[in-house]
């Protein structure tokens, strides 16, 4: 039975099972990759999305049960300039790169909810999202800079 | 493919620098990228580091391209080793670029596919800007100067009057200039220009070289359209996911994928065939599920039915060995270094310290799990792969589905994170297989648990340190024996013991000033794949080395900085000449980077410094040092941690000092220190693989746990030493090494436990 959804402002139908995760449908099916898998288990935040503005790992959450518009990395800004991907150039925060998508968007609905945040907020809110390169004073540093761009 | 893989072996071993010559392919080359005819195009013969490179590189000598200029003045480069985070994609280029006097930003970078005529490209061992600086130099040379001859031909002056000014040629005497781009037709005419007609840059004239340039990546990255192999499409491609036995070395018995293949999007399910030892890279073997989308092919995996037969390794179980490895190091071992004897000034010590360590197995966990596209076609196949190690990539393919190397095309975009597990690409054959089966491309995706339960484990270390202290409190002998299961069994599934070259990661060169010293290894058998990770053997060598050094300060009453850099004497180069093996020294000649306890010195004193060392802390605060040389690099570390009532422990601050020699892109020398810190600090406080059964009893990120925003060091410090005329050391890996002890050193002073295993959430710290 095909599912509809909304991906960074653009309609699908998709024809899968509607158990099937959202992270396959975006990168399988629909072709937007920015959104990686490391884990599965939601104990990574490399696969994090917003529905609806709200931050969600997409390799748990059935395709079935998405009640919202999804946006991605892909859809964060028009031309990758959103504060948070400007003042990840300005700190060089990428290594790999890899869970980047995931730490962007996550940290997109942190500054979205809490313009201001301490270290302590940070912490909280990032903790989720694992970066094995180990970029995380520069994420926290990035954040800072953005949240006073944004203020 | 095996004696490939032995030349491998060796070089890592005892390889040393390669030649080059450089070539005028303008005639026979089209530009890279799009940008036409016409152009010009210089190439790089890089001679693998064999004495008879003809035998290693099965005889492959094509000069490869390394730079053009189109006729736009748009300048291509060519990056040919792995980007996994570390920037080479950026710093090979920058060096380039700099001699060539090219800006930046009007350079492409242009990734290579793995062969053979682009040399070593086997990105590992922190040695890509070691091995490739002086020939990037060299050959931007060259390049300048052909260009510079191209402008006095166009302008009928003398070459001495023209200089390369940031992609231009300037007329000196009259200030006219010419675009590079105008010149590359005439300089594509000209012959190169011979080794001794060089002129290097002076390092006062580095415009990129030394300091902070972003990476070419950036922008890609952070917009979510870098390609990584886990993104990597291509027409009617499948999905596979495959099941391999829990236990190394087990086997298909038998399976049945009735069910299986009854799972939506399923479509066929592939034997991949068991491998013969020894083990190398190649593919473990099992049954894969290829579907039409990633998920169904999970999906329909967790439905086969597979009996397996467990093997050799069935009773394997990591309490049991850890006693074993103890045991092993508490007995003589083969002696890798020897000064003095040890056992007279044992017989006439004052006094005598003993102690044990322990680490267990680590996995490297990257955050793109390995895997790999493979595209079969007749006798030809197309891999792209998350690989370290295209050209090993490119064998393995050959050998899993009988196709000559030379028709196996080997490609890698970026890499999410490798650390040592994706030198070993057994993933790509796993795909190859597949295509093959199925005749359609296929891409192999590992879960997360197949990369914890199937990996190339780093091995667990028992250590046996002892030290002879005379009545003045001088050390004057060390013995330290050291057990672990050795890599080497990857080529010879008979190897038990560990190699002279294992030792030599941290331990043969112990460099301390003490006159009798014994380091041993000490046997090993192995049960599960073993392989290098970020500073392989320097972690647990590290660990037992700083931890043990801080136990003879407080023996001895003195101040651990104070005790170090007594330890470490005076300034001096330590020759291990007389050491039964050859010391390896990371593959490069020991005259251009011999161990200079001066630079070591120089660490420690500078670390010491920016830390306020001897700085009055809160109670239950403490700050501990390890100063450690690994991959040509020297670096010092201060942990400053603070431990909580309940015994958790929190990292204000970390203080590192480096020596790498030259630090060519110093932006990316910062990241990768903050990276290998917490990197080590993974290892220190959570890092564990156990098995039980001969299987891996972690799974995924729920059980092996890694550092994470809130327990990563609130800041990290980084003082580089820098100096533009040095040769440059490695970078990648050289930081994690001395976080370990440091951190240990640092709970001791906090809190007077002296803990001796890894890793620290074994520990209860509470009050
Ligand atoms: S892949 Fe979704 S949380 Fe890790
Ligand atoms: S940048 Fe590599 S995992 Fe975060």
């Amino acid at each position: 039975m095909a599912i509809s959804l909304t991906v960074n402002g653009t309609s699908y139908s998709v024809d899968v099972p509607s158990e099937m995760p959202l992270l396959w449908v975006i990168r399988d099916i629909i072709g937007l990759t920015g959104t990686k898998y490391g884990c599965g288990i939601g104990k990574c935040g490399n696969c994090r999305v917003h529905i609806d503005g709200v931050a969600k790992d997409s390799c748990l959450l059935p395709v079935g049960d998405v009640r919202g518009a999804v946006t991605t990395i892909e859809g964060l800004s028009a031309n990758g300039d959103h504060p948070l991907q400007k003042a990840w150039a300005k700190h060089v925060v990428p290594q790999c790169g890899y869970c980047q998508p995931g730490q962007i968007m996550q940290a997109a609905y942190l500054l979205s909810e809490n313009p201001k945040p301490t270290d302590e907020d940070i912490d909280a809110s990032m903790d989720d999202i694992i970066c094995r390169c180990g970029t995380y004073t520069r994420i926290r540093s990035a954040i800072k800079t953005a949240a006073e761009e944004m203020s | 493919m095996n004696t490939i893989m032995n030349m491998r072996r060796r070089n890592l071993r005892k390889g040393v620098a390669g030649r080059i010559r450089l070539s005028n392919m303008s005639r026979r080359h089209f530009l890279m990228g799009a940008a036409g005819t016409g152009g010009f195009v210089l190439g790089l013969t890089l001679f693998p580091i064999q004495k008879n490179p003809a035998a290693a590189a099965g005889g492959v000598f094509e000069p490869s391209v390394f730079l053009s200029i189109a006729k736009d003045g748009t300048t291509t480069i060519m990056c040919h080793r792995s980007e996994m985070g570390q920037g080479i994609r950026t710093g090979l280029p920058i060096v380039l670029a700099d001699e060539l006097e090219a800006d930046l930003s009007r350079c492409v970078i242009v990734q290579a596919e793995g062969d053979a005529k682009y040399g070593d490209q086997y990105t590992d061992g922190s040695h890509s800007i070691v091995e490739f600086y002086d020939q990037m130099r060299e050959l931007g040379a060259a390049g300048r100067q052909m260009l510079e001859q191209a402008a006095a031909q166009q302008w009928g002056v003398a070459q001495s009057e023209c200089k390369a000014q940031n992609h231009k040629v300037v007329h000196q005497p009259t200030g006219k200039s010419l675009d590079f781009g105008d010149l590359a037709a005439t300089a594509a005419t000209l012959e190169v220009p011979a080794a001794d007609t060089l002129r290097l840059k002076d390092s006062k004239d580095f415009r990129y070289v030394g300091k902070d340039t972003p990476i070419v990546d950036l922008k890609d990255i952070n917009q979510g359209s870098a390609t990584y192999t886990i993104d990597i499409t291509m027409p009617g491609m499948k999905y596979a996911s495959v099941e391999r036995c829990p236990v190394t070395l087990g086997k298909v018995k038998s399976y049945d994928a009735s069910e299986a293949l009854k799972v939506p999007g399923v479509e066929a399910v592939v034997e991949i065939p068991p491998f013969s030892l020894p083990v190398v890279y190649n593919a473990l073997g099992g049954i894969a599920v290829v579907a039409s989308n990633t998920w169904a092919a999970m999906e329909g995996r967790k439905k086969l039915k597979i009996t397996w037969d467990y093997g050799e390794n069935a009773g394997y179980e990591s309490r049991a060995y850890r006693k074993s490895l103890e045991e092993s190091a508490r007995n003589k071992g083969d002696v890798w270094r020897e000064e003095g004897d040890v056992n007279a000034a044992f017989g006439s010590a004052h006094r005598i310290l003993e102690a044990e360590y322990y680490s267990p197995l680590l996995v490297h966990v990257p955050m793109e799990p390995p895997g790999a596209v493979a595209h079969v076609q007749g006798d030809k196949c197309l891999v792209w792969s998350s690989t370290q190690d295209p050209q090993s990539a490119r064998d393995v393919v050959a050998e899993a589905i009988g196709l000559d190397s030379a028709n196996v095309e080997s490609r890698m975009p970026l890499l999410g994170g490798a650390f040592g597990r994706k030198s070993k690409p057994d993933f790509a054959a796993e795909a190859a297989v597949c295509s093959k089966e199925v005749g359609a491309p296929v891409k192999v995706t590992w879960t997360r648990e197949d990369d914890v339960r199937n990996g190339f484990y780093h091995s667990d270390c028992a250590q046996h340190v002892k030290a002879a202290l005379d009545a003045n409190g001088k050390v004057t002998a060390w013995e330290h024996r050291s057990a672990f299961p050795t890599i080497n069994w990857l080529w010879d599934a008979a190897e038990n013991r560990p190699g002279a070259w294992e030792i030599d990661f941290g331990l043969s060169d112990l460099p301390y000033d003490i006159p009798n010293i014994s380091i041993e290894g000490c046997e090993a058998p192995v049960h599960v794949r073993v392989g290098w990770l970020r500073s392989v053997h320097n972690i647990f060598h590290a660990f037992a080395i700083g931890s043990f050094a801080d136990e003879i300060a407080y023996a001895r009453g003195r101040d651990p900085v104070d005790n170090l850099l007594d330890l470490i004497g005076p300034a001096r180069i330590i020759d291990l000449s007389g050491n039964p093996e050859e010391y390896f020294n990371y593959m490069f000649g020991i005259d251009k980077y011999p161990i200079d306890t001066g630079r070591l010195i120089k660490v420690v004193k500078e670390a010491a410094k920016m830390s306020k060392w001897g700085r009055s802390l809160p109670s239950r605060h403490g700050l501990g040092i390890m100063a450690h040389r690994s991959f040509l690099t020297y670096v010092a570390t201060v942990v400053e941690v603070a431990v909580a009532d309940d015994g958790t422990i929190s990292i204000p601050n970390v203080y590192m000092a480096v020596d790498c020699g030259l630090a060519v892109n110093t932006d990316r020398v910062r990241s990768q220190m903050e990276g290998a810190t917490i990197y080590g600090m993974s290892a220190a406080c959570y890092g564990e693989i156990t098995a039980k059964a001969g299987r891996i009893q972690q799974h995924n990120f729920n059980d092996y746990h890694v550092v994470r925003m809130s327990d990563c060091p609130r800041d990290i410090h980084v003082h580089i030493l820098q100096n533009l005329d040095a040769p440059p050391g490695g970078v990648g890996e050289p930081g994690v090494p001395p976080f370990a002890p440091a951190l240990y050193n640092a709970v001791f002073a906090a809190t007077g436990k002296r803990l001796r295993s890894l890793p620290l959430q074994n520990h209860d710290l509470s009050i």
